[in-house]
């Protein structure tokens, strides 16, 4: 191994790493604190001092996904025996299922709403970031500042007109409005992000396919489509991401049939006294899917990160 | 690594290629690419911002649809200006964005430069460190809130390991002095990985011949640091202070969750106090008047900033 | 006409009685999240059994019920037929049009107001205040009430002990003044090598739960919002000095008696507080209590309730909802219907033996009421002296008025009573002249 000035000894390197791991593991402290919480009973969860060591149970979980009613001793006893296990764990509380509850309505929603709106923002950013990568358009300037400085409103204050807006419109609490308004927040960051990936295609190829008898459009789709598709995925990871955990529009513009999973998971209440475990069980469910896609995708997402960060 | 758009966009578009445009002009075909994008934003963006502008000269509320609606010209403006609480709000604003901004960018900055030591798996722990980021700030509010209960949260627990003091002598959400500091806490948490990530590009666009160079001209490790690589990094740190300074400027979702503004009106930063005379008060003209206020004044730090990281560039 | 047609088949086809509807729809109910919305699901399933119309539910905790329901109905929203909402919310649902006024309906179905306690009637159900302009049906009769540790109070050595150090019983307080002395003698008590404290009370900032609380010792030391009734006048009535001295007493009881990290609890606290055995006594509202009752760890004997205690006079916060019809709502005559069936006296009767409590005098004159349930005769007593909030069109500005003043002289301990309750005058009176009312 040759030595080199600029690499780091192996002492700095270990030190560093330590530190660093360290770092990484105070990090997940909380993370992994709502996971086992997700596995608690209600008793285990508002115990004190907190329990670090408890029997797992499902009863977070079930809670999570049904309605419950309390029963008398009396009508108990006359049910017939639990059919399943989350009936089980319900009839020790005194209490029998009612029904599913709204938690699987609400992780629908957040999946349509966040592809949907993903879906549009990254179909009208390609086409305008290549426009804005390609041509002359007047004041180019003007307007690629423009898209960005809508960033800059705080969410309550663009909601206050969306909220007149959408009730003359009919489109408070639907998945269209929800749609329309995220690919609105999200367009700003897919446009500057795939203009500077469409940026980085040299022009040649698409010379060439014009050269060729390519129309404009067929260019666009045939040469430079395929050459930008793995930046256009990780935008589609950042689009979808912020659709996902949108909490201030969602609290404000939803009530029900379109309401999105973060401001119904802090709602997630049991029957008297708060039921920490569900909450911590939709927490869970609903983080899980992005912790995942995250260490997964890591490459492309930290580049797009720093780099859309950086270009801007 | 930025390059001008306008450069950028005169390079990108030859002549010979305009020229080969067949049916359609070269500015038709343009608009037909961008004008999706700016109708929208035309219809959600710029007009709902004009209304607001003129809500803002208005007594109009929306849950009374019968009363009449006046113009009351400035009113609302100088009634938020002399409002003693909306100061406070932006006092609350304030300490938020200034503390978060400077944990978040001391941490953020070790660690890059930690991880910059390139040690063995690097890549991996880069990832699990930057989770946080990735997550719902309401959940993660809401879950912190947990957390810190005194007697039923791990937090007090843990400081006590350390510290020694009664686990239950002290309440991070609930009190006036440490409130302040449970939110910059979570926001540090959650937000340091950003500042992290823009650090370490930083880092990685610094070339290594400089730093051989300076081995040679016999410059220590400290020096280096300070006249290499802190102005090589400056204005990637830069960037992620005006990210970050705009984002908290408009916090809402995990401090709302977090303490609702307690106690008190302790932790009242302005989005959360906007929400309540917009949402709750539904004291539409006077609120509208309050984001046009939030808005020009972070448009105007913004661009105030921006000027100063032009010039930290130029250098 | 289709309808007509249907009708007429269902005749034909001899389901013969009158009320039985042609065509089955899919209603909405909306409500807070809590142990009685879980019994009304129970209790409706007769409904959907006789009328064939499918109910559905949307149930929103309470700190965020006020805020999400009167967004939905100021966005115009459909997502509920029928709303059981909070008794302040009637002027402002009558006055916008999000309500439905009852008084034909009543008139044609027969349902006479007369049949419910006037106490429910005028706060649930009428706009302008006490005249017979209905716009809900008394759902759900609610006041502010206390529960403590039986098995505690009843231990011999912290009877003596209490006796000892107070000269006085250890029991049920009979005064405000005696449930702060009762809550200090636990606090910070060993009792089982637990730690444990003397109340939890309200507390909370966001919504309304540090009214609620305050108002429960505000109002038994005589607090009135207004010196003549109608007239808006609030100096002298709402800072007089028993209000003052009210209002330090609620701090210090905060001070002295709550178990660390309370300081923005409400319902949900204040049961958690109670069911890990923190608090020797907990403050909270009337619909919990036989859900408490039932807990298998914490109820049966180890609980027992009482009355907000009285000081200068008996006096509880009122809760409790009416259910309202939603006027943007396309099921409105199913809806209707369903009010209808929810008004007559057995479902009543059926509805509080399921823990809802029923307004129906025929369900709270029956003899044998008071001693169904060991709060019953409590509730009697409570609601006998329940007042209310405003219940104003702009009721939300003035609840979070005050519930920023309250929260910031309580918990965050700025400036006095008298300040506080000084600034609330201020606040309301600039939300009465935006109204045109000062």
């Amino acid at each position: 191994m040759s030595y080199s000035i600029t690499e780091p000894s192996s002492r700095q390197k270990k030190v560093a790493g330590s530190l660093v791991i360290l770092y990484a593991f105070i990090t997940l402290v909380p993370l992994f604190w709502v996971f086992m919480t997700g596995f608690k009973t209600p008793p285990d969860s508002i115990s004190y001092p907190p329990k670090i060591l408890f029997t797992p149970s499902l009863e977070g979980y079930v809670n999570l996904f049904t309605t419950r009613t309390r029963v008398s001793p009396e009508t108990l006893q006359q049910l017939p025996p639990p059919a399943n296990f989350a009936e089980e764990i319900v009839r020790n509380r005194n209490m029998v299922i009612a029904g599913p509850s709204k938690y699987g309505e609400r992780f629908l929603n957040s999946v349509i709403i966040g592809f949907g709106s993903t879906f549009l923002s990254i179909f009208l950013g390609t086409l305008a970031a290549y426009g804005f990568s390609r041509f002359k358009v007047p004041f180019k300037d003007d307007l690629l500042f423009f898209i960005l400085s809508t960033r800059m409103m705080p969410p309550i204050a663009v909601a206050i007109p969306i909220f007149l807006m959408y009730r003359k419109l009919g489109l408070s609490d639907t998945h269209v409005g929800m749609i329309l308004l995220y690919t609105a927040v999200n367009i700003s960051l897919a446009v500057w992000l795939l203009k500077g990936f469409m940026d980085e295609i040299p022009l040649e190829y698409e010379e060439a396919a014009l050269i060729d008898g390519y129309t404009r459009f067929q260019a666009f789709y045939k040469v430079v489509l395929p050459q930008a598709a793995t930046g256009i995925a990780s935008t589609a990871i950042f689009c979808l991401i912020f659709a996902w955990n949108e909490y201030a529009f969602a609290v404000l513009l939803t009530s029900g049939t379109a309401q999105t999973a973060p401001p119904f998971i802090p709602t997630i209440i049991g029957v008297g006294g708060l039921d920490w475990p569900a909450m911590a069980a939709g927490a869970t469910i609903f983080l899980l899917p992005v912790l995942i896609f995250t260490v997964m995708l890591r490459k492309h997402l930290l580049r797009g990160i720093t780099f859309g960060a950086v270009r801007k | 690594m930025s390059l001008d758009p306008v450069e950028q966009a005169a390079r990108a578009t030859p002549v010979t290629v305009a020229k080969k445009i067949r049916g359609l002009s070269d500015r038709a075909i343009a608009w037909i690419f961008v004008g999706p994008t700016i109708l929208l934003l035309l219809a959600i963006n710029i007009f709902p911002l004009i209304w607001t502008i003129n809500l803002s000269f208005t007594n109009y509320k929306a849950n009374r649809p019968n009363r009449p609606v006046e113009y009351v010209g400035l009113r609302n403006y100088e009634r938020i200006l002399n409002d003693s609480d909306i100061w406070l709000n932006m006092q609350a604003t304030a300490h938020f964005l200034v503390w978060t901004i400077v944990f978040q960018v001391l941490i953020g900055f070790t660690l890059a430069w930690l991880i910059n030591r390139k040690f063995k798996g690097n890549d991996l722990w880069t990832t699990i460190i930057v989770l946080p980021m990735m997550l719902s700030p309401a959940v993660v509010g809401n879950f912190w809130t947990f957390f810190y209960q005194p007697q039923i949260g791990l937090f007090n627990y843990v400081v006590s390991f350390f510290t020694g003091a009664d686990p239950s002598s002290f309440e991070m959400l609930g009190s006036v002095d440490l409130a302040p500091w449970a939110i910059v806490i979570v926001d540090t948490w959650m937000w340091t990985p950003f500042v992290m990530l823009i650090c370490l590009a930083g880092l990685r666009s610094i070339p290594n011949y400089i730093y051989e160079a300076a081995a040679i001209d016999r410059a220590s490790k400290w020096r280096q640091f300070w006249t290499i690589t802190i102005p090589m990094v400056l204005p990637f740190l830069m960037l992620a202070v005006l990210f970050r300074g705009i984002e908290n400027f408009k916090m809402f979702d995990l401090v709302v969750q977090l303490t609702g503004g307690g106690p008190g009106s302790t932790t009242e930063l302005a989005s959360i106090n906007l929400k309540r005379e917009a949402f709750e008060k539904w004291r539409t003209g006077y609120s509208s008047a309050f984001a046009i206020i939030l808005f020009v004044t972070v448009f105007g730090l913004a661009s105030i900033y921006v000027k100063a990281l032009n010039k930290v560039k130029e250098r | 006409m289709k309808l007509k047609r249907l009708a007429s088949a269902a005749l034909i086809l001899g389901t013969g009685y009158a009320a039985s509807p042609v065509m089955a729809d899919d209603l909405t109910l909306c409500w807070a999240a809590w142990d009685p919305a879980n019994a009304l699901v129970e209790l409706s399933k007769d409904f959907e059994a006789q009328s064939g119309h499918n109910m559905s539910f949307e149930f929103v905790p309470w700190p965020n019920f006020a805020d999400r329901m009167l967004n939905e109905l100021n966005s115009g929203g459909k997502l509920c037929d029928l709303l059981i909402g909070d008794s302040q919310w009637i002027g402002g649902g009558a006055e916008a049009g999000h309500y439905v006024k009852l008084n034909d309906f009543f008139d044609s179905e027969k349902i006479s107001m007369d049949d419910f306690a006037p106490a429910t009637v005028y706060a649930y159900s009428t706009w302008p205040k006490g005249t017979p302009n209905y716009y809900a049906l008394p759902a759900m009769g609610d006041a502010n009430g206390w529960f403590y540790r039986k098995d505690w109070f009843e231990r011999e050595d912290l009877k003596a002990e209490y006796k000892a150090s107070t000269g006085n019983e250890l029991g049920e307080p009979k005064s405000q003044k005696e449930l702060m002395e009762v809550a200090k003698f636990f606090q910070e008590r060993e009792i089982d090598g637990k730690k444990v404290y003397g109340a939890s009370i309200f507390t909370e900032r966001g919504s309304e739960g540090i009214t609620m609380g305050a108002t429960s010792a505000l109002y038994p030391w005589g607090f009135k919002y207004e010196n003549t009734p109608g007239k808006y006048d609030m100096e002298g009535a709402v800072n007089s000095p028993e209000a003052v001295e009210a209002l330090e007493f609620y701090k210090g009881l905060y001070d002295c008696c709550t178990p660390p990290g309370y300081t923005d609890s409400y319902m949900g606290e204040s049961l958690d507080a109670f069911k890990s055995g923190q608090v020797a006594m907990a403050m909270n509202w009337f619909a919990f209590f036989p859900g408490l009752y039932a807990d298998p760890d914490t109820g049966g004997d180890k609980i027992d309730f009482f009355v907000n205690p009285p000081q200068n006079q008996a006096g509880s916060t009122l809760g409790g909802q009416g259910i309202s019809v939603i006027s943007y709502s396309e099921n409105q005559e199913a809806s209707l219907e369903y009010i209808k069936w929810f008004a007559q006296p057995d479902v009543q009767a059926k509805w509080w033996s399921m823990g809802g409590y029923s307004a129906h005098n025929s369900v709270l004159n029956d003899p044998g009421f008071k001693d169904s349930q060991p709060f019953a005769g409590d509730f009697l007593v409570a609601m006998d002296a329940v007042q209310d909030f405003w219940q104003e069109p702009a009721y939300a500005e003035l609840l979070l008025a005050m519930q920023k003043r309250l929260h910031d002289y309580v918990v965050a301990d700025k400036g006095t009573a008298k300040e506080a309750l000084d600034a609330l005058i201020e606040d309301w009176t600039e939300v009465f002249e935006d109204e045109g009312k000062l």
